[in-house]
């Protein structure tokens, strides 16, 4: 039988508990312990970085990590982003931009450009092509994503 | 994807030090998560199966990061791809490892994956282990022998046994990976291939690393990936382009020698010709001859 793991992280800011099967993953946690269904499976894999969180600043795929092993650490989702009724420059710039299409690859585009936009202040379009290649989308051809993180991050070519 | 009630583990720990974790893996009934990258998608499919204990190690501070001890580089087995490859100390002394880190998968599993893992999870394709079986890299094994830690060595070049298979036992827990200094004058590099730079397991992989005085070859370590059942030392090859001066046949003739010496397969990633192909023209890549 498998063992349940209490754990006690952050989430989006507030301290959360749960106690959760050894083997569950962290995404289906957060989905659906929390009901944060912002971050996405698709592949389940790795592979398309639909699932994409901030684990203590760091991005990392939801669905390859261990829902036990996010005792202790901060986790930021999607949702975590906007404050009160504003949303974060990088989901606005999504929105200018339109850079969305069907929707479901974002959540994790845009975690996964906050994690670059955080961790490079100075972008080239090379390191933005590279940083977003753990995240597919199959609808926009990729410009309009990284017209809008560029925006943000103030690429410089 | 909801967890599986019959095959997760009954027991679940996070030690944070190599004693308490050799001894929860003493009894041989452990399985240990590192970055997870590998464990979660091979438990969900069967191929690997749970223990009764599921240990995990990534809370034990003494296997992470790289330290220089007199002449030895050591790997912390937790160390993972993006800290390798942000190392400025690997950058300097074995900068192999960071452009290999930087070909490995994508962003998100360069922030979880281990270098002990790659290692651990013997994939006959492991971007990690070309370059660190040129570089004459040891593994260090910790174990419970009842009253204290015990280590043993064992050199990376006779650490795979088959696919997904290695020496270590299931009391044992890989600790670090060791290196000497690479001389200064040694150059190493690593080849990959796929049909994409992001995210690939490779057709064929290849590291070689040598010391080239005015056009001599010295200290030859020639090793592949997916060309075996294990990656590979290139043994044959190596010998003969020892004290070599490269030409255009030398060349030739290690292509040949190469060919012979490699085994690879056909499967839905590429056919053994592909395989064979690829390894040859690396060969030439990597012994400057781009023709």
């Amino acid at each position: 039988m498998t063992v349940d793991v209490d754990i006690e992280f952050g989430l989006n800011g507030r301290k959360v508990q749960a106690s959760v099967p050894a083997d569950m993953n962290a995404l289906t946690m957060l989905r659906d312990v929390f009901g944060m269904t912002g971050s996405k499976l698709a592949c389940g894999e790795g592979e398309c970085g639909a699932c994409t969180v901030l684990v203590d600043g760091v991005s990392l795929n939801a669905c390859l990590m261990y829902a036990a092993d996010c005792d202790g650490r901060d986790i930021l989702t999607v949702e975590g982003l906007r404050t009160e009724d504003v949303l974060a420059d990088i989901q606005q710039a999504f929105v200018d931009h339109g850079a969305i299409q069907c929707g479901f690859c974002t959540p994790g585009m845009i975690i996964q450009a906050k994690y670059l936009v955080d961790n490079n202040p100075k972008l080239s379009p090379d390191d933005l092509k590279r940083g977003l290649e753990g995240n597919v989308c199959r609808c926009t051809g990729y410009k309009k994503i990284f017209d809008a993180i560029s925006d943000v991050a103030k690429v410089e070519a | 994807m909801t967890a599986n009630l019959k095959t997760g583990p009954d027991e679940y720990a996070a030690p944070t030090t190599i004693e308490e974790t050799v001894k929860l893996l003493a009894d041989g009934d452990g399985r240990i998560l590192a970055g997870g990258t590998d464990l979660m998608i091979q438990t969900r499919e069967g191929r690997t199966p749970y223990r009764k204990k599921l240990v995990n190690v990534r809370r034990v501070e003494d296997m992470h990061g790289v330290s220089r001890d007199g002449n030895t580089i050591r790997i912390g087995a937790l160390t993972t791809m993006t800290d390798i490859l942000n190392n400025t100390f690997l950058k300097e002394m074995a900068p192999v490892l960071c452009q290999t880190a930087d070909q490995f998968a994508s962003g998100q599993i360069r922030n979880a994956a281990t270098i002990g893992g790659n290692l651990c999870n013997a994939s006959p394709a492991g971007d990690t282990i070309p370059p660190l079986l040129v570089l004459d890299a040891e593994v260090e094994l910790r174990s419970w022998d009842g009253a204290s830690v015990t280590c043993r060595n064992v050199p990376l070049k006779d650490f795979f046994t088959a696919p997904g298979k290695t020496v270590i036992q299931d009391n044992e827990l890989l600790t670090s990976i060791c290196l000497e200094i690479p001389e200064q004058r040694s150059h190493a590099r690593f080849l990959k291939s796929g049909p994409r730079p992001a995210l690939e397991i490779s057709i064929v992989s290849m590291a070689m690393n040598a010391i080239n005085d005015a056009g001599t070859l010295f200290h030859v370590r020639l090793a592949l990936g997916a060309v075996a059942p294990t990656p590979v030392r290139a043994y044959k090859t190596e010998k003969f382009l020892e004290l070599k001066t490269i030409t255009p046949d030398l060349i030739d003739e290690a292509v040949d020698i190469l060919m012979e010496e490699i085994d690879p397969i056909d499967d839905v990633r590429a056919t053994a010709w592909y395989r064979r192909h690829l390894a040859s023209v690396y060969l030439r890549r990597l012994l400057g001859d781009d023709g």
